[in-house]
This record gives structure tokens, sequence and C-alpha cells, in this order.
């Protein structure tokens, strides 16, 4: 089924430069394995292409059931020279959630009910 | 010492201007053993070299200054030492009014202040590039002769070695310049468990301990998309870190604060600003983020474990901003019906008339807030429908002269213009100096060589 990436990760953004990052990170590690399937680095630079002037470069951290892209050339300069509201890419991270997404629907279910607070995102741990 | 025993690195303010009531929580909820204190971003810098252009007595976070003093006497008695880099380009200042403010303070002894100096370049520039360090642009390569005469400051990023000098010298309270962010985490824990210098897994988990401190309150609730519906922010607890020999560490706060640590929060915090992961490079290892293991334990604590490292290099890195020019942004709000379409107007108007008045600029840009600006992107459907919009315009030009042109055409967009328009308080906008950043790279024993701890009692 095709949901927005919201129901299957969550993300933080911030800059370096002229480049801002932006890490998704999977609500389940069932999600992880459809996150590098679907966020290719071409697909996120056309969801950003309001922005993003540069490459899109995709790091992936499989223990974290993390990606990490960087946006080069995507915030006007970068630093005081920005003209830009979001000089910084705060906003990039919530900006990536709208990205529509193809992923089977046992998985969304999963995710949704990590959201929903009825099972855990990750193993527990003890001390 | 056992093998249980744990070291408590707190952090308690995330950039110059975070809420000072954190460190005193930190400091108040008790059994920390020290207290990090990260002021500097990439332009903190030239902003404090501006004020000690003006002042010799300034340059350094003063915020810094009253916290220690209100703290004072609980650092003593609480035994928690202070690892800050609120000495800005002017640790000796900074210093000299600690010292001054404690005076006026009992405590139970004597504080004892250690400063690092020498990580300040800009007196050395010219002999740097007479001896053949270039200092290119590690972007564009370009090398620093093409902008010298317009730089602000030039600061070596460094790292742990003075902070252990000071520690080792019974420093309460250690104030560096530009320290990396994370050594003012990594470089208690180096000290604690006497790891060697070459322990590079154990100083890269420090590295990463210090990448979840650095930025306060984001580690623990602060701007989490997890959930933040239900995190409750208004009294945070921020990040706490309690490291273990090994180099695993627990991510924790104080209980009866507000904030959240959950293995979301420590996640997002560790993705933050992060380039390759693999290769996280600081003064004294390159870290591995990617090997880093995150387990949640329940009760607002959070596991780190597994992280790996790689020798540290040769070089440093150097913070250089200097002056490119001029900017000012001006800002009206334009009300439904057709809020869009006024707003559009407006700036039409605008250009024709900066157009008429013959400035030129570098860069001319027109967002319209509440439609699409924080991504560039159209407001579709909804465009015809919103309630209102910000016209916000931006101008860059290298003088002064345009872009103060530019502030006096956007009141008159209020009578003479398209209507429905408000939200013109404040007068016209501001003309700010614009900054750029030049990161460049050194030879380390250059700096290293130079490095001084001064310590004075107090």
């Amino acid at each position: 089924m095709k949901v927005p990436l919201a129901r299957l990760a969550f993300a933080r953004s911030g800059d370096k430069g002229d480049t801002a990052n932006v890490g998704v990170i999977a609500l389940a590690p069932e999600a992880y394995p459809h996150l590098v399937r679907e966020l290719t680095p071409a697909r996120v630079k056309s969801h950003f292409a309001g922005v993003c002037r540069g490459d899109v470069e995709r790091f992936e951290l499989p223990n974290l059931l993390a990606l990490n892209f960087l946006l080069h050339g995507s915030l006007g300069g970068g630093g005081t020279v920005s003209l830009m509201l979001d000089a910084q890419g705060k906003t990039f991270g919530a900006g990536i959630l709208d990205l529509q997404v193809d992923v089977p629907e046992a998985v969304v279910a999963t995710c949704d009910r990590v959201l929903a607070g009825e099972i855990p995102g990750r193993p527990a741990g003890t001390e | 010492m056992t093998a249980d025993r744990v070291v408590r690195v707190a952090s308690g303010q995330g950039f110059w201007g975070d809420w000072l009531e954190a460190p005193k929580l930190q400091v108040r909820g008790g059994g920390i053993d020290y207290l990090m204190l990260d002021y500097l971003a990439e332009i903190t810098m030239s902003i404090m070299q501006k004020q000690r252009v003006k002042d010799p007595a300034a340059g350094y976070a003063r915020d810094f200054v009253p916290l220690i003093l209100d703290l004072a006497a609980e650092l003593v008695t609480g035994g928690v030492r202070v690892v800050t880099n609120a000495g800005g380009v002017n640790p000796a200042a900074c210093r000299d009014a600690l010292v001054a403010g404690l005076a006026g303070v009992q405590t139970a002894r004597p504080l004892r202040i250690a400063i690092v100096t020498g990580d300040d370049l800009m007196d050395r520039l010219d002999g740097l590039l007479e001896a053949g360090h270039g200092l290119r642009n590690m972007e564009s390569g370009a090398p620093l002769s093409d902008i010298r005469d317009r730089v602000y400051s030039a600061n070596a990023y460094i790292g742990m070695s003075p902070i252990l000098e000071a520690l080792a010298a019974g420093a309460d309270v250690v104030v560096t310049g530009r320290s990396t962010d994370t050594a003012l985490t990594y470089g208690p824990l180096v000290h604690e468990f006497g790891w060697a210098a070459d322990d590079w897994d154990r100083i890269a988990a420090g590295v990463v301990a210090g990448h979840i401190n650095e930025c306060g309150a984001q580690a623990a609730g602060g701007n989490t998309l997890f959930d933040w519906q239900g995190v409750d922010m208004a009294v945070p607890g921020y990040p706490i870190i309690e490291a273990a020999a090994d180099g695993s560490f627990v991510v924790t706060k104080h209980a009866g604060l507000g904030g959240r640590v959950t293995w979301a929060t420590v996640t997002e915090q560790l993705v933050y600003e992060m380039g390759d992961p693999a290769d996280y490079i600081t003064p004294d290892c390159v870290a591995d983020f990617g090997t880093a293991r995150v387990t949640d334990l329940g009760e607002d604590r959070v596991r780190v474990s597994g992280v790996r490292g790689g020798p540290r290099t040769d070089l440093l890195k150097v913070s250089i901003a200097y002056h490119a020019g001029f900017k000012a942004t001006g800002s009206l709000t334009y009300a439904a019906p057709d809020a869009l379409a006024k707003a559009r107007r407006a700036d039409e108007v605008l250009r024709a008339r900066l157009d008429r008045a013959g400035l030129e600029f570098d860069e001319i840009r027109t967002e319209y807030v509440g439609a699409g600006a924080c991504l560039g992107r159209e407001p579709g459907r909804w465009a015809a429908e919103l309630p209102e919009v910000g016209l916000r315009v931006g101008v860059r030009a290298g003088s002064r002269s345009p872009v103060e042109g530019f502030t006096r055409e956007i009141a008159p967009l209020i009578l003479a213009g398209p209507p429905t328009v408000t939200g013109f308080a404040g007068g016209r906008p501001r003309v700010q100096e614009v900054m750029a950043y030049w990161p460049a790279l050194i030879d380390r024993t250059v700096v290293e060589s130079e490095l001084r701890v001064e310590v004075t009692d107090a």
C-alpha cells in the first residue's frame, strides 16, 4: 500500500555549511528494509526539488535502523550568507515524511502500533 | 575504583542563548560529576570577535559568568567540575570576570579555574601563510590569500589534551576557546578512566556521548518528531551521560523533571548534523557512528554500546570567518481573501521599485511564509484559501548602500501597494553584516605547540 513516510519513520535534520542532513529512523525493525528500497537518493532529491540544487548522498546505519541523507547545495549558501527562512534546514526532517512510499500493509500495521504506544519500536533491554 | 564505577557528565547548555535554568537543575538534581556547557556554533566565534574588537574585555559567553557565581558554592560542596568552551575568542577575559565575581561569593574553598589558550590563530595567520600553510578552503580549494584582508576570526578546533592537563591540575572549572564540542564530554571521561590516547574505540565512544550532550535538550525530548505531543518540555531534564570504564554509557536525565530519554530521542540526536557516519572526524579519533548500538532500558535510560573508532588524523580543522558583504530581510503580512496573490503582487511592486532605484544585489530572495517557504514548495490547492501569508524578502550585496536602499523600499508598500497588509511593526529592516565561513585544515603540531593551560585560584 502507498503511505506517507510518516507512517514508517521519523526524522531529524541539521546543517553543515550549504549542506542539509536528513536522518530518517525506522519506527520498527520491519520497516527498515523498505526504507532502504524506497528512499533512493534520486527520489529524495526530487522530493526536495524546491530547495536542493546539488547531489544527494545516502549512508546506511543498520545498527540504528536509520538512513542519513546529505542534501548538498540546499541552504542558500549556508550560515549567515543564506537569505532563506530555514537556513539551517531544521524543517527538512519533517519535510521528508510526506514522501509517498509503497510498503506491505502488515509493516504499516506494525508501525501504527508503535506510534500508538502499543508495542515498543525496538526490543527492550535490561540493566 | 571498581569495574562498576560510573562517571556522570551532565549537559547544561547546547548553544549560546540556551535555557539558563538547565545547568542549575543539573547541579541541584545531584549525583553528577561534571557539567559540560557548549556555547559555540560555527558563527559564534566571529560574533565574539566583533565584540572583542569593540571591547577588549569582551569576546566570550557572558551568560556563563553569573551562572558560575550562582552555582559556585554548590559546585564545591557537590564535587562537580565544569568543562566549557565559554571562553570563545577571549578565555582570559572570561577568567578575569569570574575571578572578580568570585571575590564576592562564599565558597567552602577557593575554586580552581583553568583557561586554555592557543586555538586562536588570528594573530598568527600571516606567519602561517608565509610558512606555507595555505589554509585552503576545504570545499572550494581556494587559497586563504583570496580573502585574507576580510578575515574576522580564525580558530583551530582543538581536542582533549589541554582539558586533560587542566583536570590533572585539579581545575574545578575549565574554560576553553574553540574546543571541539564533543571534547567537553569525552575529555572528562578520558581523565577519569585513564584511557590511553590511542584507545580509539573508547575515545570514539566518548565522542558519541559528546555528540549526544552537545545539543542540550535535543537528546532528551526537545525537537522530537516521534511523539512530541506526549513530552512535557516546560521544565525539561537535560541529558546526563553515565559512562562506564569500557566506554559504554547510559543516557539519562534527572527524575522529576520533564523531557524524555528513549531509544527514539537518542537516535534522533545521533543522526543530527551527521555527515558520513563512518568518518566522524575529531581531533582525537575518527568515530564510526554506524557501530553504535542503542538499547532502551526504560524509565528514561538508554544504553549506547559497541562504538568503534580509528586513529586520529595529523590535521586539525580551522574555522575561519570572513566579511562577505551585507544583507537585510523585510517582512509584511497579507490577509485573505487572496492573501498569496496580494503578497505576490507586492513582491512585483517592490522589485520594480528596486530596479527603478538602480539597486543591484548579488541575490534577492522572496519567500511566502505560510505558503511553502520552508521547503520551497508550491501551496497547491490551498493557495486560494490561505487566511494570511507572510511576504519575506531578503537581499544581499557586496556593499552596504544597495542594502540600505532596500530597507527604505519595504515600508512604502503599506500605503502604496496591494491591500489588506499588516505586520509592519518594528520599522525598517536592519542591515546585517554577512559573515561567511571558511573551513580549512592545518598540521596539528603547529597548533598544539602553542596550546597553554593557566590555572588561577579564586
